[in-house]
């Protein structure tokens, strides 16, 4: 096949050309994987739900509210229910003190506060140190636990909290996170 | 040059990572684990086969002068499918690769391999040359990632087999390229004998 001209004409049209078919198929792909990619998030989010909190039958999802923080932002509180009756919230709270950036938690609370479970969104933290905040070692310490007797410290700044070693600064930005979420709900004099 | 030949230079020959030491940046990115750098790889083989093809059959028709910019086209439009696929299907892996799925479209090794051979080639060689070229890319990743994995963290594919922390630095970036170093060296020792 000869090679096409290098005119002006020729390029104009080659490059309008291609970009149409590009634009076109993406268009098609974007409409494919629109729906996947939606029920891909939303499963995530109740997944996060349904490991902090006991078993609802309600949809926290369409029940989501929100809070503010008093620091001029507010946070998502998913309210499980069972039979109409509310058996605990699912926060989905955060904290800008990570090592690396914001870590974002679902944490899980009874009606009078104590925390049920903690499951990690997102987080940027050195692998092999600060990830550890994902295991279960550290963040079982956690359940059961009061914010009210139990401070959200670690040991080190005079709290409860055993942090992971070596990384000090990724505990204090998780027990952060967590009493930023308990603040919230009692502020929100959910009982 | 025949086919066989055309699909194992990917392999060792010319391996895009360990021999052009081409798409240095997920290499040394993402291979915190052998699944990560695999992943990794196969997306990346999937951009190579999809754009080599659509080049080598287009090349006829695209004036030389404007090439690069329609070559950059084709491949960020197979860049964004895989992106918006990944995200639909494999989640996870999603999220840890982020940022260096949409930075395949920079990746070197793409848009030169369009260049030095699918815009001169027939369909079916840079079909064979993208295949090799990725699986070979995906290979290298693989091993790097694997022994990253082994030696940082005690573990393969995930399953810990070592209990404790293992060697920290491999893990971290200066480790990737302690490790990616030593491999260059073994290849080229392969390579010589």
């Amino acid at each position: 096949m000869a090679k096409t001209e290098s005119t002006f004409r020729n390029m104009a049209l080659a490059l309008t050309l291609i970009a149409l078919a590009a634009s076109t198929c993406l268009g098609f792909v974007y409409e494919f994987t629109k729906k996947p990619i939606e029920l891909s998030i939303l499963n995530k989010k109740l997944m996060a739900i349904k490991q902090v909190v006991p078993e609802f039958n309600n949809n926290p999802n369409e029940e989501m509210f929100r809070l503010p923080t008093g620091e001029g932002d507010s946070l998502d509180i998913y309210p499980a229910k069972n039979n109409d009756a509310i058996i605990g919230y699912a926060v989905n709270t955060y904290t800008k003190d990570g090592f690396n950036g914001n870590i974002s938690l679902m944490a899980g609370f009874k009606p009078d506060g104590t925390i049920i479970n903690i499951s990690v969104l997102q987080q940027k933290e050195t692998p092999g140190l600060g990830t550890k905040m994902t295991e279960l070692t550290f963040k079982d310490q956690f359940n059961e636990k009061n914010p009210s007797d139990f401070q959200l410290k670690v040991k080190k700044d005079g709290g409860d909290v055993d942090a992971i070693t070596a990384a000090t600064i990724s505990s204090r930005a998780f027990c952060d996170a967590v009493q930023r979420a308990y603040n919230t709900l009692q502020k929100g004099e959910l009982k | 040059m025949n086919q066989l030949q055309n699909f194992s230079k990917g392999f060792i020959r010319e391996n895009p990572a360990l021999v052009l030491v081409l798409g240095m940046c997920p290499t040394l990115a993402t291979t915190s684990s052998s699944l990560n750098g695999m992943g990794m790889g196969i997306a990346t083989t999937f951009v190579l086969v999809g754009s080599n093809v659509v080049i080598s059959l287009l090349s006829g028709l695209i004036p030389d002068k404007v090439r690069i910019p329609a070559f950059i086209v084709i491949i960020a439009s197979f860049v964004t499918i895989v992106d918006l696929l990944m995200q639909a299907y494999v989640p996870d892996l999603y999220e840890k690769l982020g940022i260096f799925i949409p930075l395949i479209v920079v990746n070197c090794i793409v848009l030169g391999r369009a260049e030095a051979f699918a815009s001169k080639n027939s369909v079916l060689s840079s079909l064979i040359d993208g295949l090799g070229m990725g699986l070979g890319f995906t290979m290298a990743l693989g091993i790097l990632g694997a022994f990253r994995e082994i030696v940082g963290s005690g573990a393969i594919f995930g399953y810990k087999f070592i209990p404790g922390d293992g060697i920290l630095v491999f893990i971290l970036a200066p480790g990737a390229f302690i490790a990616l170093g030593y491999l260059i060296a073994l290849v080229n020792r392969i390579k010589k004998t």
